[in-house]
């Protein structure tokens, strides 16, 4: 059988690498951007010099050609899916017997006018790097739009280049759309400590340009502020232009079903660019997340190969970093909760830490964790979320969860002070840190 | 990947620019480094040495602490990376080069031409740069204790280890294993490598660094250095006893229970110079498979050479001594025994082996425990010779000495700090490092653990490892990490921006550590690891 995969990111490799590691079939797997596959999320870190470009290539080439895995770095104009075959920029073809996409996202550029000009940049390709590097030369300020993760990966970049960075938020707290408002404020309070200048409640109206390049910026308060730079970091689509006259079935992204499978016969999609039709009770239709991906590569890979599954996430993780706040969330911590949600919520006195313990206040069922500048172990709080544990029976385990490194202090007891002064009840921290008891409950 | 690798030769114009405070700390401090060097040219005058010495010490001192405030003090807490692979110091660039080629120099001259740095020969005054020491050698060693290329050598080894340290803990201040850690280092290297040997010099008593264990101190069990010690008294038979110890009970079981990291990391003088002064260098480290393939065969090769170098050393002396309870007799059906043993664990656990693509580490090994059974058993017949082995004893002593005592641990393990990173000595050479990682592999609580599925394959970990660990390849797999090199320093948890990688002791090593976990999906059921 030959498979071929459009996509060399996360969701495409992952595919790659578990159909070789079950079977003989030929694996093709094309790309427009680069060779080998890199971790996206560590392209910040190649900017600011912590690592070169070499270092987030997870597998060298040596190891696709060990493990037979064709790599071809070409662009793809479109798909003949009756005739099983690929076309190529260069007008070449290639067949396929089973096909995955996985081309991932595009950022959302918007309507802004303006949007053309030298100096509007977005952060996501590996080449936007040598753009943002060049622009960096003659930057007396930069101006970020967009209070999401990638806003303030590229406020850090700049940061690091001592370029003074304006970023424009649209809610009245740095991804207050996700995060809690407690930690929202933590991480903007962070990324203002920076001397990064937060605007909040401010959206970009217009870019003016001088000569083709960026000069200034007008915001929807009316303020005008000079600049020779504008990040737009307003989120990302799935990135399939190049499939709009074919018979795929499309809404934002590839529809598929819970198997992956597209409308057409022995077609995938996976990643940022699939929009699953029927997605789990409490999850998006698009998740443009990199584990997600992973999952759906795996999937993907082992449907092909006849062990058919059904995608099920399972309980919701996700983690970032914000300058130097760690973030970890586990379950679902919603912004903005329904009634009947009980939330336990302790924040350091002076320290950029905080963890907030989400439970049903009829079921007292634990439903998520959402640690700022903690480390908690995924196994065990994935364990405590799908087994529907209580919450004063994971309050008196909680040590249980602590990943944080030797030393370090622990502030569980704190938590189980504060839920008892919230319910007069006396609960006690029953476990002491210890990864034979950490083992011991996992195997239960 | 061209085009991006392209956009990095641009780095040279992201020059990191030095801050005021960073200046500052940088003229004080080269101006009490260039105080140092001045007195190979004898034009100080003596009254003036205790004044000018002092004077460098705390001026290098000085200047790297304000450099460290520049550099961090202004700066939120959390991982400071920046500019790491963009300044030429820090990623080999004509810098490097250049400290590379300078702290290499000074070791050449150190180890076998102290005459040049100013040692005095057959009694006579010191000059230059170890005359430069004698204020500090008379002040701790009593009157007449003037210095010696290694006291020299010691003062400024103990100084990089303070002074770096500082600015180690002031980097990582936000993370209390690397502080405690640190201070560990810090007070190891000034009580037990600098203050108690200059006490006892100051006794009269001989030398010992109580922390320097066989094999590393590789002339532990020397002639001179076992007679020195059985002619001191009851400290030297302490000495003695707590060496032997050191070897057979107290590393053994620490090692259980919580890796070579006890040692390596928080003890070691070689291991406190990477982790302080060699900070800066530690992303240097080469991470390929090539590369740990040589280090598998040079380490353990080096383990044993050094191990039968101590076993000839041992019987020679001996040979030459009697009255003692173990007879020559005893020892060598001891040793003899100990191969027989030790090749019958080897044979036992041929397939796993060869399974595992190490044939020639299996005959090599065996060829090594073989000969030692023939050479004892011969031995045992020519009672009466003083070298065990066909080649003379001294032979061995003086390669092993000249070779990798000196040239590699020294010139090479530090001198290479600014291209090789900071732990070549101990991930190629040092025969301590191979057997407590041997019992780290084998038999010990220790290892990292991964979080679940939180890795992203970012390179952080791999990077900053500086025995030059691929880290990453086992947390992506959510796989724990058990190997026989990693000395638990823990950055690679320090700099992991997802929170993965936690250095646990923990019980018996079990399917953890193995690969067969998936990464998501087990065979029989879609969900999150298995």
């Amino acid at each position: 059988m030959k498979i071929v995969i459009i996509g060399n990111g996360i969701s495409g490799i992952t595919a790659a690498k578990t159909l070789r590691k079950h079977s003989d079939h030929q694996i093709i797997v094309l790309s427009d951007e680069s060779e080998l596959f890199f971790s996206r999320t560590a392209l910040m870190y190649v900017f600011m010099g912590h690592m070169r470009a070499k270092d987030i290539i997870p597998h060298n080439k040596k190891f696709y050609d060990d493990n037979n895995i064709e790599l071809y770095l070409t662009r793809v104009r479109t798909v003949d899916f009756d005739s099983k075959s690929i076309i190529l920029e260069d007008d070449n073809f290639i067949d396929y017997d089973r096909l995955i996409i996985a081309t991932g996202s595009k950022p959302r550029l918007m309507n802004w006018p303006g949007k053309q000009l030298d100096g509007v940049q977005t952060l996501y390709h590996i080449q936007d790097l040598e753009n943002i590097e060049r622009l960096c030369e003659n930057m007396e300020r930069g101006i970020i739009v967009g209070g999401g993760l990638i806003g303030v990966e590229l406020a850090e970049m700049l940061h690091s280049r001592n370029i003074p960075v304006t970023m424009l938020v649209r809610e009245s707290q740095y991804w207050s759309s996700v995060l809690p408002l407690e930690e929202a404020k933590m991480v903007s309070d962070h990324i203002r400590k920076h001397s990064i200048d937060l605007k909040l409640n401010t959206e970009l109206k217009e870019i003016w340009g001088d000569k083709k390049k960026v000069k200034m910026i007008l915001t929807n308060t009316g303020e005008k502020i000079n600049c020779e730079f504008v990040g737009l970091t307003v989120g990302v689509q799935p990135n399939i232009d190049f499939l709009h006259f074919t018979k795929l079935e499309k809404n934002k992204g590839i529809l598929i079903n819970d198997r992956l499978e597209t409308n057409m016969e022995g077609v995938y999609a996976i990643g940022d660019c699939a929009e699953i039709r029927n997605p789990k009770e409490g999850r998006k239709n698009i998740e443009a997340v990199w584990y997600t991906g992973r999952m759906m590569g795996e999937l993907a890979a082992h449907n092909i190969l006849g062990k058919e599954m059904n995608y099920n996430p399972g309980v919701w993780f996700n983690s970032a970093k914000f300058f130097d706040i760690e973030y970890q969330v586990y379950g679902s911590v919603p912004n903005n909760p329904r009634e009947g949600i009980g939330q336990l919520f302790w924040k350091h006195p002076k320290k950029n830490k905080s963890i907030r313990l989400v439970y049903d206040l009829s079921t007292k069922e634990i439903m998520g964790f959402n640690l700022m500048g903690i480390r908690y172990r995924h196994e065990v709080c994935e364990k405590w979320i799908s087994e529907k544990t209580h919450i004063e029976d994971v309050l008196s385990n909680l040590t249980l969860a602590n990943f944080d490194p030797e030393f370090f202090s622990s502030y569980e007891r704190l938590l189980v002070d504060a839920y008892n002064q919230e319910t007069g009840s006396s609960l006690k921290l029953k476990q002491k840190k210890s990864l034979y008891k950490v083992l011991n409950f996992l195997s239960k | 990947m061209n085009q991006i690798n392209h956009s990095l030769s641009l780095t040279e114009s992201a020059k990191r620019p030095l801050n005021i405070f960073q200046n500052i700390g940088s003229i004080i401090g080269f101006s009490g480094l260039a105080t140092l060097l001045i007195s190979l040219l004898n034009i100080y005058a003596e009254s003036q040495v205790p004044y000018l010495f002092y004077g460098a010490i705390g001026a290098i001192s000085l200047g790297t602490i304000i450099y460290t405030i520049g550099s961090y003090g202004g700066k939120t807490e959390g991982i400071k990376n920046d500019y790491n692979w963009l300044s030429g110091l820090t990623s080999k660039g004509s810098f490097a080069w250049i400290a590379g080629i300078f702290i290499t120099t000074f070791y050449v001259f150190l180890y076998w031409f102290p005459q040049h740095l100013g040692l005095g020969e057959s009694g006579a005054a010191n000059k230059g740069l170890v005359g430069f020491f004698d204020p500090l050698s008379v002040l701790l060693k009593g009157e007449g204790k003037f210095a010696s290329q290694w006291f020299m050598y010691g003062t400024l080894y103990t100084l990089a280890i303070l002074i770096f340290g500082i600015k180690f803990i002031v980097k990582y201040r936000h993370n209390r294993y690397q502080v405690i850690r640190t201070i560990s280092v810090m007070v190891f290297q000034l009580g037990f490598a600098f203050i108690i040997p200059a006490f006892l010099e100051r006794m009269s008593l001989p030398y010992n660094d109580f922390k320097n264990v066989w094999p590393l101190n590789y002339y532990f069990f020397d002639t001179w250095n076992i007679n020195g010690m059985l002619n001191a008294g009851n400290i030297g038979l302490f000495m003695l006893i707590f060496g032997i110890a050191m070897v057979l009970i107290i590393t053994p079981i620490l090692t259980y229970f919580f890796g070579k990291r006890w040692y390596c990391s928080w003890v070691c003088g070689c291991g406190g110079l990477a982790e302080t002064a060699g900070d800066s260098f530690r992303h240097l480290s080469d991470k390929s498979q090539s590369a740990w393939k040589i280090e598998r065969w040079m380490i353990h090769l080096v383990l044993a050479i050094s191990v039968l170098m101590t076993i000839a050393v041992i019987y020679n002396y001996r040979a030459q001594e009697t009255g003692y309870l173990v007879t020559t007799e005893i020892f060598l059906i001891g040793i003899f025994s100990l191969a027989l043993i030790l090749s019958g664990f080897v044979i036992y656990n041929r397939n796993k082996w060869i399974k595992k693509q190490n044939k020639i580490a299996f005959q090599i090994t065996g060829g090594i425990l073989l000969s030692l059974i023939a050479f004892t058993a011969y031995s045992y017949f020519l009672k009466g010779s003083n070298d065990l082995f066909v080649i003379q004893t001294y032979k061995i002593q003086k390669f092993y000495g000249f070779y990798i005592g000196a040239a590699f641990s020294g010139v090479i393990g530090v001198g290479f700090y600014p291209l090789m990173g900071s732990r070549v000595w101990c991930r190629f050479g040092c025969p301590m490092a191979a057997l407590l990682g041997l019992q780290q592999k084998f038999f010990s609580r220790f290892r990292i653990t991964t979080n679940g599925s939180q890795c992203i394959s970012c390179g952080n970990c791999s990077t900053y490892c500086e025995m030059g660990i691929d880290v990453r390849a086992y947390a992506e797999k959510g796989q724990d990490i058990v190997r026989a090199s990693c000395v638990g320093c823990g950055i690679c948890s320090a700099v992991c921006p997802r929170g993965v990688l936690k250095l646990e002791n923990g019980p018996a090593i079990q399917d953890r550590a193995t690969a067969k976990r998936a990464i998501f999906i087990s065979e029989d059921k879609v969900g999150l690891l298995d």
